[in-house]
């Protein structure tokens, strides 16, 4: 096959690609997205194939290690819970960085393949290409297995943070521009192993100071990464699905890195450079405490709810946590056959990477059209009856609207506060992940319901 | 006069940027985890430089310290494509509308 049919094929791949995301712009187009997709990616595997001709033994192997691969990437697909896509998107993005990394080495091994000149006297440009991939690659990697572990709760989800860190992730960003430099310059191969593990190393230390909740940033940061590292890759075999697919997933991520701070109201250098409310926890937990709390049971909420005529549901992480979509689906179903109009409430940065909410209650059948965003939904509170607020803390404290001291002031929250009454299910007090106390527990109107979110609302049910 | 290949790849890169841009833009916030899901498949289109790899050299050196690198990607490459799309599709599958019945 010769390299222009090629170009042609792997473009029709990347046109596949784009219509896959654009798919996406509504659950109804979603399905037909990704079968492009998949069409998308069997064109290109296929395309390589034929280009090469070859179909010997090492033919045989490649065919088997696609399968040993695939299997266990079908084999996870259909076991992992929905609960856990955060963890199983941030190990899928490692995969990919280690990829990059592992076809950047074969590259810098065996140059001739690729076109690229010979070992020890590869093209300038191409190395410099295939240096940013590896680089891009290996920070991704360690990264992503890094908020892997954080995500499943292996690490703790507590920002590590040490003196002159910020200074120290500097001067390796400065060394890894040099390495590169002397890597062209001289084309010694102990400058490329040193550059991934250097790279290895940042990944890690970007990771570690970044908090829990923050992790919607750091698992779209990475997803971006592993696009310019596929690009990285795309330019040094000059392949134009790589690049194309590079450049979609980049600003892809780029873009809901972006939306996830803006949810925050926090730069993304600012949540980067992490700690964040790691040091004002303490000053605020004092005297707060002895403020009056309404306390209520099952029983209250289910009167409250059962006598309203509209209810808007606000999850959070703590939902996810408490595995709580089915039964706050049952909850809702009884609800309606009380004829209360029901309604979902999701802010952007709730749960642990975006759209994390939506997955859920999809998965529990709430029909996508009851769910709204933030900026859709937010003027519905004034005339809502109750607030069930499960699993959310930080999402919907005014503080952020009426306290320029505060950490959080100036985020876009739900403003739950101006519902007629609001069901705050919650297992303790204690302030949310910004670590600051919440002014709606303290509130007349306010009813707090201490327990488990997923045995909170099953005994709601009973009382229903 | 004649422009280096490599513009027009760099062309590619930022018009497609542009296009990114736009489309992931329009994408309804309710899909954003399928959104990450997806484009983590399809950033595993890296598998074709993995196969280049793999598959370089004589037949008779088939494992090849470069050749044994492009094997490895391959198969961290598949468990993506497979893994990526199904997970997506089983996501897509359960966003479902209201029914009209009610």
């Amino acid at each position: 096959m010769s390299a222009n049919i090629l170009a042609v094929f792997y473009l029709i791949s990347g046109i596949l690609f784009i219509l896959a995301l654009r798919g996406l712009s509504s659950p109804e187009t979603s399905r037909q997205g990704n079968f492009f997709g998949i069409i998308g990616m069997a064109i290109a595997i296929g395309v390589t194939f034929l280009s090469i001709g070859n179909f010997s033994t090492g033919f045989a192997y490649v065919l088997g290690f696609l399968l040993i691969g695939g299997s266990i990437g079908a084999f996870i697909a259909y076991k992992i819970p929905m609960t856990a896509m955060p963890e199983l998107v941030a190990g899928f993005h490692s995969l990919v960085g280690l990829a990059a990394v592992f076809v950047a080495i074969s590259a810098f091994l065996n140059p001739e393949v690729f076109n690229l000149g010979s070992p020890g006297n590869i093209k300038i440009a191409s190395l410099i290409e295939m240096s940013l991939g590896a680089a891009i690659g290996a920070i991704t990697f360690t990264g992503s297995i890094i908020a892997f572990l954080k995500l499943r709760g292996i690490m703790s989800g507590s920002p590590i943070t040490f003196f002159g860190q910020h200074y120290l992730n500097l001067t390796l960003g400065v060394a890894l521009v040099g390495l590169i430099f002397y890597l062209c310059k001289t084309q010694i191969d102990t400058w490329f192993w040193t550059l991934i593990l250097l790279s290895f190393l940042i990944g890690v230390l970007l990771i570690i100071p970044i908090g829990g909740a923050d992790m919607p940033v750091v698992i779209s940061m990475l997803n971006s990464y592993s696009g310019w590292a596929a690009a990285g890759i795309g330019f040094t075999l000059e392949n134009t699905a790589l690049i194309i697919t590079g450049a979609l997933v980049g600003s892809s991520g780029a873009i809901l890195s972006y939306i996830m701070c803006k949810g925050m109201n926090r730069s993304f250098f600012n949540v980067i450079l992490g700690g964040f409310g790691a040091t004002d926890q303490s000053s605020n937990e004092k005297g707060k405490e002895q403020k009056p709390v309404k306390n209520g049971n099952a029983e209250d909420a289910a009167f409250l709810m059962k006598n309203a005529s509209s209810v808007i549901i606000v999850p959070g992480y703590g939902m996810a946590v408490a595995q709580a979509q089915h039964a706050l689906r049952e909850m809702v179903d009884a609800l309606k056959k009380n004829g209360v109009k029901v309604t979902y409430a999701i802010h952007p940065v709730a749960g642990r990477m975006p759209g994390h909410m939506n997955v859920l209650l999809a998965e529990a059948n709430v029909p996508y059209d009851e769910v709204f965003e933030l900026e859709e939904i937010n003027n519905d509170f004034a005339n809502c009856d109750v607030a069930y607020v499960i699993g959310a803390n930080d999402v919907t404290n005014p503080v952020a609207k009426t306290d320029p001291q505060s950490p959080i002031f100036g985020m876009p929250i739900l403003d739950v506060e101006k519902s007629k009454s609001v069901l705050f299910v919650k297992r303790s007090l204690s302030p949310g992940y910004a670590g600051i106390d919440n002014d709606l527990f303290y509130r007349d109107n306010t009813l707090m319901l201490f327990a488990d979110a997923k045995k909170m609302t099953e005994d709601i049910i009973k009382s229903l | 006069m004649e422009i280096d290949p490599f513009i027009f790849r760099l062309s590619i890169f930022i018009l497609t940027i542009f296009v990114g841009y736009y489309v992931v833009w329009s994408v309804t916030p309710s899909l954003h985890t399928p959104l990450m899901s997806v484009t983590n498949a399809i950033s595993s289109v890296i598998i074709v430089g993995a196969i280049i790899a793999a598959l370089a050299g004589s037949s008779t050196t088939i494992f090849d310290t470069a050749n044994i690198f492009g094997y490895l990607a391959i198969i961290l490459a598949a468990v993506n494509i497979f893994g990526g799309f199904l997970v997506t599709q089983r996501m897509l599958a359960m966003y479902k509308k209201k029914k009209k019945d009610k």
